[in-house]
Formats: C-alpha cells, structure tokens, sequence
C-alpha cells in the first residue's frame, strides 16, 4: 500500500510563511481533499512537496523512503505525480509529446499509456494535434494522462476542475475515483465543494499556510456549517 | 543586363557564404536564447576560439592541411563546448540565470577570453591553409570550391540540429525545458543539466562557425565582434528563440550583406541590416518570424 508522508513542512516566499508546519499523510486507495481559501497555501504546499518550491523545515516520505532534500527533478522520479493548476501543459507540443514527457519521467511502458488512455479515450484521436489547441475538457484530461504516464503511487491534482463545463468535470470526478479504486493515493486540491463532497475520503482545511482541521468526509457531509466556517460557502 | 550577371552571381555567392556561417552562429546564440532565456554576449568569443583552435591544429598537426581541418572541425568546438559547459557551472548557475546578472557575468566572460587569447595567441591576425584548392569555373570567374563547402557544411548541421530538436527525446526535453522550467522540473527533466548542454551546444555551433571561416577570414583575438552584432540581428530579425525564423533571417542579412557589398559598399550593408533591426523593433517586435516561447 502506497503511503506519503509529509511532516512540519515551512516555505517562505521572501520574508514572507507561506507555509507552516504543514503535515499531512495519504494513503493508497483514499482522496484527501486539501481545502481552503484563496491564498490559504494549498498550492504552495504542493509544489513544496514537488520540490519547485524548497521548503525550509520538514521531511518528507514515499513508501517509506526519505525523498527530503531531493533535487526537484528526483521527487517525480520516486512516484509522485502532478497535476498542477491552470494544467501546465506544454502548449506548443503535440499531445503524444505531452504524453511521452510523462513516460519518459520514470521510463513508464506503453502500459501506463494505455492506462492513461483508457481513462481519457478522447486522447487518442488528437495524439498528433498541438496541445494548446484542446478544449479546457481535453487539457485538463491531458494534464492528468501525462501525470499518469509517470505511472505514479501518489497523484496530486491542483483544481482540476478550475473553469470546466459540468460534463467534462464529470468525466474528471470519474477518473479520480477510478484511480482511487486502483490503490493510487489521491491528494486533491479544490475550492468546489460539490466536487469533493462525492469523491473525497477525508478533508484538511488550511488558513495562512496552515492546516487548521481535519475531518472524514462523513463529519463534513454531515455538518455543513463546517464549510463555512473554514471555505466561507455552504454546500 | 548582361554585364550585371557575373556581379550577382558573385554577390549571391558570397552571401550565401556569409549566410550559412552566420546561420550557425546566430542559431547557437537563439538555442541559448530560447532554452535559457540568457542572453549570451560572450558568443563571439566562442566563434574566436574556434577560429583560433583551427589555427592552432594547423600547428600541430602535420600532414595535408586537410587532416589538421578535419581534427579541428572536432576538437575545436568540443574543447569549446567543454569551456562553455564549465562556465555554465562555474558562472550562470550561480547566479541562478538571473536575466540581468547573466549579461554582465558573460561581458565579462567575453573580456576575459579575449584577453587570455590575446595573452596566448598573440596580437597578429593568421592565416589557416584551406583543406582544399579546388576552383570551380564560372563563364567569368573561379571561384573557391571550399566556400560552397562551408555552405554544405553549414546546410548538413542545421540539418542535424533540426531532426535532433524535432525527432529525439534530448530535443523533446530541451523544448519542454523552454516552454515551461517548472513543469519540465515537475516531470523528472533536471532543468540545470539541461541548461548546462544547451550552452555548450549553443558554444560548439558558434566555434564550428569559427572553423569553417578561418580558412576564408584569418584568425584574430577580436574577431569575435561582428559575428555577435550580426547573430544579434539575424536572432532579433528572426524572431528570439525562433529556429526558422533565425535560419531564414540569416539568409536575409548574408544575402542581402553580399549584395550590397557588391554593389554599394560593406557600409551599405551594416546601415541595411541595422535599419531592418530597428524597423523589426519597432513594426514586429516578436521577429519577422517569431512566436512567444517558441523553439
């Protein structure tokens, strides 16, 4: 059973904590939803974990193995695959190139691209179109296929679904529980409650970099003013 | 009518000459551009060794000119590629490619090449035997065989650089690292190392230029100047990091730099290629030919 383990992480932008003590752990096989308002550091804590962002305290495992202090390009390397916001992807490539990037992280085979493409068969038949030219649907579908290409124990998703019609929302949610179902574990960024109340198996809430509570989604689902008082919305 | 045909053709000739070398420079200088966003003034200077290192195999290695050239048409630029690659590490990298910091760190690059030539080398210009004398014979003039060599020469690298970024998985990894350096990062590319081979490939295109000139242009410690000022127009005519665009304005100004060197003067010439940088600036910013982020 894949297991990540973040513990007492801090990262700064300047003088500024964007990040404090923030700890977490996910499991293969559970959605944990991070939550919070705009700037609460949801997605600083991610690129933390990547890397891109050096944290300046804390550890951090995968399976069991300390990737703490890795180069940013080694933290993909060990399994953690990432969706980041706004999709990131490589907009002048095409995307079977988008793809290969992905599969050439960890040297994945043609499997994980079949596993890829089968949850987003809409791929296969613009492999040689340029990525930038998707709908908002297909390169988010995109962005999570070349995550899975890195054949990942832990996948994070930064809003995925930020700016999406509800079909290709749908078509999001379904994948993600999908990979749930295989024994991925899932660390989900997201600001639409109606999208993690379905899918998610435990909610953190984060204010000012922090985690200020966690639930089992059966806590929150059936407390609802919990979400306003840590999102500011009902459900 | 009659009497203008053996000027063009010599024009045409000698541009195209002119073009494909400075294609090789300017595409080392937009390589860098585009991956690494540094903007390397220091460029010329690898043009300069490489005409030096050709110089300095002619030396050294005895026989028919033609083996020394061969040997300098390897040694040269990968002795320069390693200089480069080393001044990667032992510079840009520790300024994390600052924009800024980057310009003033490869001006000094620059002074510092120059004058350790200029110590080694000495001050006198050399001349490089051609590997080969061979004229070929036009109803009005002979001209240099290995002059259309270097333009063959320079045709079969573009060539190969081309099919290297379009078809491989190295140039696959250099065009995401140009797009986005936080993604790239995000899939396993190591960013830096990438950085690192990129300069020197930028370096190894300028010195291979440096190689294929000598035989035609003597070797000299300043010789690095007018390389980086017309590789500077053809990469802001062509568009930044444009590799089309930098090939098609290379052939531009060589052209148009035979030309009216022919037939006005080499004045002419730099006032042409200067007006056309000021009218891209100012009409087309992004380059005759070039898009935002694009190899």
């Amino acid at each position: 059973m894949s297991e990540m383990r973040v513990e007492g992480y801090d990262a700064f932008y300047g003088r500024s904590q964007a990040l404090r003590d923030f700890s977490i752990t996910v499991k293969g096989g559970e959605v944990l939803c991070l939550m919070g308002r705009n700037g609460a550091g949801k997605t600083t804590a991610l690129k933390a974990i990547m890397g891109t962002v050096r944290p300046a305290a804390g550890r951090l495992w995968l399976d069991g193995e300390e990737l703490t202090g890795l180069p940013a390009s080694e933290i993909p390397r060990r399994g953690i695959g990432y969706v980041p916001q706004g999709r990131r992807l490589f907009s002048e490539l095409s995307v079977a190139e988008n793809l290969e990037i992905g599969l050439m992280t960890r040297h994945s085979g043609q499997e994980s691209l079949d596993y890829a493409l089968g949850l987003f068969p809409v791929l296969r038949e613009r492999m040689k179109q340029r990525s930038g030219t998707l709908s908002g649907g297909e390169q988010t579908m995109l962005s999570m296929a070349r995550a899975l290409c890195v054949n990942p124990s832990v996948l994070m998703l930064d809003e995925p679904t930020e700016g999406l019609m509800p079909s290709a929302i749908a078509s999001i949610r379904e994948a993600v529980v999908k990979l749930r179902d295989d024994g991925v574990a899932i660390l989900l960024v997201e600001q639409r409650v109606d999208a993690v109340l379905p899918i998610a198996d435990r909610v953190a809430f984060m204010n000012h970099g922090e985690i200020k509570a966690r639930f089992d989604i059966e806590e929150v689902r059936s407390d609802k003013s919990l979400l306003h008082q840590y999102v500011g919305v009902g459900a | 009518m009659m009497d203008l045909a053996p000027y063009l053709l010599l024009a045409g000739l000698e541009g195209l000459v002119m073009a494909s070398v400075l294609m090789l420079t300017a595409l080392g200088l937009s390589l860098v551009f585009g991956v690494m966003r540094v903007v390397n003034v220091a460029h010329g200077e690898f043009y300069m060794l490489g005409a030096v290192g050709a110089w300095a195999c002619a030396q050294f290695v005895p026989g028919h000119p033609a083996l020394a050239f061969c040997v300098a048409l390897v040694v040269a630029p990968l002795l320069v590629g390693m200089l480069a690659y080393l001044a990667d590490w032992a510079i840009l990298k520790r300024i994390n490619y600052d924009p800024e910091g980057t310009i003033v760190s490869t001006i000094g690059m620059l002074y510092i090449i120059q004058q350790l030539t200029l110590m080694s080398f000495g001050p006198d210009a050399r001349a490089v035997d051609a590997p080969f004398y061979y004229t070929i014979r036009t109803p009005w003039f002979g001209y240099s065989s290995y002059k259309l060599f270097t333009v063959v020469m320079a045709l079969v690298l573009v060539a190969g650089l081309w099919v290297m970024l379009k078809r491989s998985k190295w140039g696959l990894v250099m065009r995401a690292t140009q797009f986005d350096r936080e993604t790239a990062q995000n899939f396993g590319i190591p960013v830096n190392r990438v950085y690192s081979i990129v300069f020197a490939i930028g370096a190894m295109l300028a010195a291979i230029g440096g190689v294929l000139v000598v035989p035609n242009q003597q070797a000299h410690y300043l010789m690095g100047g007018d390389p980086l000022l017309l590789s500077f127009v053809v990469v802001i005519v062509g568009g930044l990091g444009s590799i089309p665009g930098t090939i098609a304005a290379a052939i531009l100004i060589g052209m148009s730099d035979g030309l009216l060197s022919v037939f006005f003067s080499p004045t002419a010439a730099k006032i042409f290629s200067t007006l056309l940088v000021a009218f891209v600036l100012v009409f087309k910013p992004e380059g005759l030919f070039g898009r935002s982020n694009r190899v």
